[in-house]
């Protein structure tokens, strides 16, 4: 058995190197890997291509990484209400934003990790969104060429993992975590409690061990607003 | 007075349907049983206004279908929000799942009504819902695009004009588009519009309003095929 767990969460992170292209799970305050984030902030990478639903609760979520100007690009789908830190760099071209849907960001993570070199979907076409892409007649319909997302690392937040690092997640937290974990070379996730394998019911699993690569154990944090 | 003989367009003073009022009336679109995604805004608003007799399986883009009311304090978990971040509770049936199905729900044609806030919508169905040109900011799509993408009804939900009384129902978007010829239902606090293929047909007018004056403050031709009845609730 490939050896998972990480004693601490900075070592989890030690060898993201300044540059790497990272996904963050996360969605609405819940399924956020804030402990791995802030240890990516302890850690000082920089240059880094974030890819994330949202930008940020104020200093909470990624909002932490875009007050140390850790990010330099980033692609979301909602940057959000709270995203004050990411708006200010932004607003200073210190920071540049691909936006994509929402749903359309799911599905190019998860060409990412399906081994598919992009799709044609409707969404997006005649919109700003269309700018640049190949555009066909598919099915009677316009659409659209959108191509896979790619992540050097995925910090993930789960609830609970085995050793061998199957994961569940508790209620609506799941939201990004499965599809970032299938795309990224090295899924790091961070879990409430870590569990002997053959104690998670398999039926149960929701994120297979496969796609898991390092586990840390920490205590959840939740920013309100 | 201008000499030209052009009067200026008044908006009349007469009362419109509240928020809530559009909520309540866009409520009785929804179908028993159905699979329903409500967008920010007014949408947010017609839960609460679900005739009694009837379930819907609400849908949220963070990967929940059966939401109930809202968590009361002291029964929120912070896992289990909507997509606005707010605690909700569940109702029997509800489901859980990860975000790329949640989103192949509205994509997919799986979702039988969404309904969505609008900043603009054209006579073909046009949606202009995410961005307003000249305000601050990076803006931001969510999963709109997806749902106007794929609902197999999609209802739009606004005031019938900007609070300068511009029209928000328009001949051409001209805010960044959500999506193209998208809009089947638009209901205002003025007016039901149906979005067919000859053009926007008139259903319904708020009590009071007629369908000239509705007209009046549309920026597309209206199609009133015959005495157009009021707005009701029951």
């Amino acid at each position: 058995m490939k050896q998972k767990l990480y004693a601490t969460l900075d070592q989890a992170v030690a060898d993201i190197p300044d540059g790497a292209q990272i996904m963050f799970g996360g969605f609405g305050g819940a399924g956020f890997p804030n402990n791995l984030i802030q240890a990516l902030a302890r850690k000082g990478t920089r240059n880094i291509t974030a890819i994330s639903n949202n930008c940020g609760t104020r200093e909470g979520e990624l909002g932490l990484m875009f007050k140390n100007n850790q990010i330099k690009h980033v692609i979301a789908s909602f940057p959000g209400p709270h995203a004050n830190y990411f708006q200010e760099r932004f607003a200073a071209k210190e920071v540049t934003l691909e936006l994509v849907p929402q749903g359309i960001l799911c599905e190019r993570m998860r060409a990412a990790g399906a081994g598919l070199q992009g799709f044609y979907t409707t969404v997006g076409v005649g919109t700003e969104v269309a700018e640049g892409k190949e555009e066909r007649f598919l099915e009677g319909q316009r659409c659209i060429l959108e191509m896979p997302i790619h992540a050097d690392y995925a910090l993930i937040k789960a609830h609970k993992a085995d050793e061998l690092g199957n994961l569940t997640y508790r209620l609506a937290a799941r939201n990004f975590n499965p599809i970032m974990a299938m795309a990224a070379k090295t899924t790091i996730a961070e879990v409430e409690e870590i569990v002997p394998v053959g104690t998670i019911n398999p039926e149960h699993v929701m994120t297979p061990a496969i796609f898991v690569h390092r586990l840390v154990q920490a205590k959840g944090l939740r920013y309100a607003g | 007075m201008p000499d030209d003989g052009i009067q200026e367009r008044v908006t009349p003073a007469k009362p419109r349907l509240t928020r809530e009022q559009i909520a309540q009336r866009t409520a009785r679109e929804l179908p028993n049983g159905g699979f329903v995604n409500l967008g920010w805004g007014i949408p947010n608003l017609i839960a609460d206004y679900l005739p009694k007799e009837i379930t819907v399986y609400f849908h949220s883009e963070n990967g929940i279908l059966g939401m109930g009311r809202r968590a009361k304090p002291g029964e929120e978990d912070f896992d289990q929000v909507d997509a606005m971040k707010i605690p909700v509770t569940l109702i029997p049936g509800a489901s859980f799942f990860h975000q790329a199905d949640a989103h192949l729900m509205s994509r997919g044609g799986h979702l039988d009504v969404a309904v969505l806030g609008g900043f603009q919508v054209s006579e073909k169905g046009d949606l202009s819902n995410w961005k307003i040109p000249g305000t601050k900011g990076s803006g931001g799509i969510g999963g709109a695009m997806d749902i106007a993408a794929g609902a197999q009804t999609l209802i739009v939900c606004m005031e019938h004009t900007t609070k300068d009384g511009v029209p928000k129902i328009v001949k051409q978007c001209t805010y960044p588009l959500t999506a193209l010829a998208c809009v089947d239902t638009i209901v205002t606090d003025l007016a039901v519009i149906d979005v067919k293929p000859e053009g926007l047909v008139l259903r319904e007018v708020a009590s009071g309003w007629t369908a000239e004056e509705v007209q009046e403050l549309t920026g597309a031709p209206l199609i009133a095929r015959q005495r157009i009845p009021e707005m009701s609730f029951a």
